[in-house]
């Protein structure tokens, strides 16, 4: 993570840096997009491996386990001939792997329906409110982090600095499904405040019933986000070529938004890649506050259910989401700065 | 060097508020359910509003919510704790076995840790909740093996610093064990910033323990932490309700406030380079010099600075007090060991001080301008150029060379993109950079250090400056490179006739390409000298003499070289100048 800022470090002679010398004549993007895919195809394997292994690794029988307290032998032994848990290991797994290559995720136990159909609905709800929910992050956290580390750049204004860093601290610490319970406090029951929105999804009332939700997923990763654009502005801005820059005699605007943006990004991205797809695991929690049917409820509630099918089906769909977050947060990065693209994750 | 470098340590407010919070919890997670757990179990009037018999009101079921609420810390601390044991155990025992890893497996293993670190950790979580079910047991589990990847990366990233040091290697070249070297050298220097992870870890196990209970997952009935609480209170909230909701809230906020402080407040009391900051102010004009200011440039001068005092904002003086004066297409050199104010005087002329100083002079003008005033800086940027001592780092990473070359020349100068990118290919020829076209289109990582300076210095001359100021424009450089920069400035010098300001550390250098020399020492001008007349026998300050000697010439052997103690003789010189003084 943050050993990938040492990339280039040029050598002091003559010899030009050589890493980026062999790919020059074919684009970074192209080697890419090829270490990339094969790094999700190697994401779905793993977590086709995890997902099979969550029945297999049931303490105990997991026939027995999944039957229930009271369930005979005979029934017992029916699902365990129904669900193939009699095959050998290896035989099970291809079994699996081969209906999923086939797009058959199974059959819910508990609502006898195909658990792809059921992802399919819930699937929306989680997606929408995750990405919108790491838009808004962006757009906010980057500007305003910004904007006070330019403004307490070199130890200014202190006061700014600590009022930023107590007010930033304390609504980090919320952790998001409490900020979701006061959200729906002051806007939806009103005390304090008005009744704005619903404080639960419903049909009837439509896009409202996403802001709440939203808003309380977003404010603490934009806290955590804002702090550190904050403290890498202040990296950014104390580098020779800021200093350069500042030597060419630049106007303010150019100099933070040519000059530093795109160094403080990097860097910003970089760090906060994680918390973004981390906001995929609070969307799942804050669901739950707001009744919000998305894979979050349908998760839980099949835990609880120990609906296994479903289970494994929305882990191996979540596990994707997440994965392609973190890609989406790399490509951003080699846009702004090729350089990335070589990068290694390490 | 007579003290040892002790750290102090930084006691800061929030870590000190951390501490007290974190240690009041633990009390009322010990002392609480004592006293409490009677009240908290009895069965009164079910959905009460707040009152003084019952201060948060009661649940659904007639408990009293005050006391359930601290009743709950000690199964949500103990839990919390579970947690964090688990995953930094277990990421302690990963993160710097990985180390101990043949390269190719440790860079295997690098990878498939990272791979996870990048899986939300609540995902994971809900995994092994689904292998074992809902209860209090298996969600400690499934956080502190959630926590395990992070924990695991941020160890291995400790270890392979650590690892570097020397006294690992030496350990190694010893022959000492490698389970040795992880007890005896690595974790002893790992254990601080480990505990700063721990404590930032606790945190986030906290909210998501919490996290799991609340939506059902964790801890089951008749138990209660703090997240079973706030679900069980989720039905009166939506039913308008809120005040059940209160108590588990505002703990789990405490709770986790208290942790991140601690964590926070560690971190910053182990960072040396916390509260070192002050403000800078820009060079004010002398109370003193507001009269002379104009009166003292004259002739051919085209810098002019006199008395320029700077000191950083606690008062300690760096620069004390020197004018000099620079003529229109001279070069000058100015000399002297790192710390001795010849990079700070050159940047105060450049107005580029860093932060944290405090500069006045009586005067300083460049060309016409008053560098004590406004200036224009389109004025300034065409008048005053300057070309930086590490070439790996003045320019922007994220930008092109083409763009930055001709930044100058677009915004100052209104010239077009291509006009202006024809402007700098003529520039980027004349210092001999070869393929000037690809180089525009090149970013700098992929520049060696002596192309990187080379267009520095084509930047440099391209708006035709009336002087360059060059610090020490070869020091990150080798030879052979050097050789080529410094022919390329006194060309510059030679043909557009501008003047030089060259900060250098090394005298031979100055010696061959500048007309005048400065030689600096403890923030003062020791000796100005024609280079020309630049040897032992013609200077006069004993640190002049000294830098000459210590200087090494191919005529010399290495052994001959004097090693003179130039303040005794600066000492001795002083005391017999103040004795002919008396004596006068």
């Amino acid at each position: 993570m943050t050993t990938s800022t040492s990339v280039a470090v040029a050598p002091g002679g003559d010899q030009p840096a050589s890493a980026p010398r062999q790919t020059a004549r074919r684009s970074p993007w192209l080697d890419f997009a090829a270490r990339r895919f094969g790094g999700l195809v190697g994401t779905f394997a793993v977590l086709v491996v995890l997902s099979f292994l969550i029945v297999q690794l049931i303490p105990g029988d997991p026939a027995v386990a999944l039957a229930g307290s009271d369930a005979t032998t005979t029934e017992i032994e029916l699902l365990r001939t129904r669900l193939g848990l009699d095959l050998p290991l290896w035989q099970q797994f291809l079994n699996f792997v081969t209906n999923l290559l086939q797009g058959d995720l199974g059959t819910s136990f508990q609502y006898n329906q195909p658990v792809a159909t059921i992802i399919g609905n819930r699937l929306p709800f989680t997606a929408y409110i995750a990405l919108v929910g790491i838009v808004v992050v962006l757009v906010v956290a980057i500007p305003l982090g910004m904007f006070i580390g330019v403004q307490t750049r070199g130890g200014r204004k202190r006061w700014l600095d600590t009022l930023f860093g107590a007010i930033t601290g304390f609504l980090d610490s919320v952790p998001g499904y409490v900020m979701a319970t006061i959200m729906v406090i002051l806007f939806a029951l009103g005390i304090g405040l008005l009744p704005l929105f619903p404080p639960a999804y419903s049909v009837r009332v439509g896009s409202a019933a996403f802001i709440l939700p939203i808003a309380a997923l977003v404010i603490g990763p934009i806290c955590t986000i804002s702090r550190v654009v904050r403290r890498e502005t202040g990296v950014v801005l104390e580098n020779d070529y800021i200093r350069t820059a500042r030597g060419w005699r630049l106007s303010t605007v150019v100099l933070y938004l040519k000059y530093a943006l795109p160094n403080l990004l990097t860097t910003t991205l970089t760090l906060s890649g994680l918390i973004l797809s981390g906001m995929l695991g609070g969307a799942l929690i804050i669901e739950s506050v707001f009744a919000l049917p998305g894979l979050g409820t349908g998760i839980i509630k099949a835990i609880l259910d120990r609906d296994f099918p479903v289970i494994q089906g929305m882990v191996l769909v979540l596990g994707m989401i997440a994965a392609l977050v973190n890609l989406l947060v790399d490509i951003l990065l080699g846009l702004i700065d090729s350089r990335t693209l070589g990068a290694q994750h390490d | 060097m007579t003290k040892n470098p002790v750290r102090r340590f930084n006691w800061t407010p929030g870590l000190i508020v951390g501490i007290v919070l974190l240690g009041a919890m633990a009390l009322v997670g010990i002392i609480a359910p004592f006293l409490l757990s009677d009240s908290a179990n009895a069965l009164g009037d079910r959905s009460l509003p707040p009152s003084a018999e019952h201060l948060l009101g009661t649940d659904q079921s007639g408990h009293d919510m005050f006391a359930r609420s601290l009743v709950a810390t000690r199964l949500t601390l103990m839990m919390t704790l579970g947690a964090t044991a688990i995953a930094v155990l277990i990421g302690i025992v990963i993160g710097t076995s990985v180390w101990l890893l043949p390269r190719r497996g440790r860079e295997i293993s690098l990878r498939v840790i990272d791979t996870m670190v990048a899986f939300p950790g609540l995902l994971l979580a809900l995994v092994v909740a689904a292998i074992l079910g809902a209860g209090a047991i298996p969600a400690v589990i499934a956080i502190g093996f959630a926590g395990i990847p992070t924990f695991a990366r941020l160890t291995a990233n400790l270890a392979a610093q650590v690892s570097q040091r020397e006294y690992v290697s030496t350990a190694r070249l010893l022959g000492v064990g490698d389970r040795r070297i992880v007890t005896d050298h690595m974790l002893p220097n790992m254990a601080e910033p480990l505990f700063v992870l721990a404590a930032s870890n606790f945190a986030q196990s906290l909210t998501a323990i919490s996290a799991l209970s609340f939506v059902g997952l964790g801890v089951q009935s008749p138990q209660y932490d703090y997240g079973k609480l706030l679900n069980e209170a989720l039905p009166s909230l939506l039913a308008g309700r809120p005040e059940q909701t209160v108590g588990p809230a505002v703990l789990i906020v405490i709770t986790g406030l208290a942790a991140m402080l601690l964590g926070d407040g560690l971190a910053a009391a182990a960072d040396p380079r916390a509260g070192r900051r002050t403000a800078s102010l820009g060079i004010r004009r002398s109370a003193t010099g507001a009269a002379a200011s104009s009166a003292s440039v004259s002739g051919d001068a085209m810098v002019v600075v006199d008395n320029l005092v700077i000191s950083t904002t606690a008062g300690k003086p760096l620069v004390k007090g020197i004018s000099f004066h620079i003529n229109r297409g001279e070069i000058v050199g100015i000399v002297g060991e790192s710390g001795s104010g010849k990079s700070l005087t050159a940047m105060s002329v450049a107005r580029l001080l860093p932060e944290g100083l405090d500069a006045t002079a009586n005067s300083m003008g460049l060309d016409n301008l008053d560098l004590l005033g406004r200036v224009d800086p389109k004025v300034l940027a065409q008048t005053l150029s300057l070309i930086y001592q590490d070439p790996g780092s003045t320019f922007n990473p994220a930008l092109k060379m083409g763009t930055q070359l001709t930044e100058v020349l677009r915004t100052h100068r209104g010239q077009s993109r291509s006009v202006a990118r024809k402007t700098i290919l003529e520039a980027l020829r004349r210092v001999r950079m070869t393929l000037p076209e690809k180089r525009m289109g090149q970013h700098p990582h992929e520049l060696s250090g002596g192309m990187r300076q080379r267009a520095m210095i084509a930047a440099a001359m391209a708006t035709s400056p009336s002087l360059i100021i060059a610090d020490e424009p070869t020091t990150a450089l080798d030879v052979t490179v050097q050789a080529e920069i410094l022919r390329e400035i006194k060309r510059l010098n030679r043909d557009f006739s501008t003047a030089v300001m060259f900060i250098s550390h090394d005298i031979g250098v100055v010696k061959a390409l500048c007309d005048r020399v400065l030689v600096m020492n403890g923030g003062e001008i020791v000796e100005e000298i024609d280079a020309k007349l630049l040897t032992v026998e013609n200077a006069t300050h004993p640190y002049t003499k000294a830098l000459l000697a210590a200087t090494p010439s191919v005529t010399e052997r290495l052994a001959e070289l004097p090693v003179l103690d130039w303040r005794t003789a600066a000492a001795e010189q002083a005391a017999t100048a103040k004795e002919e003084e008396v004596a006068r």
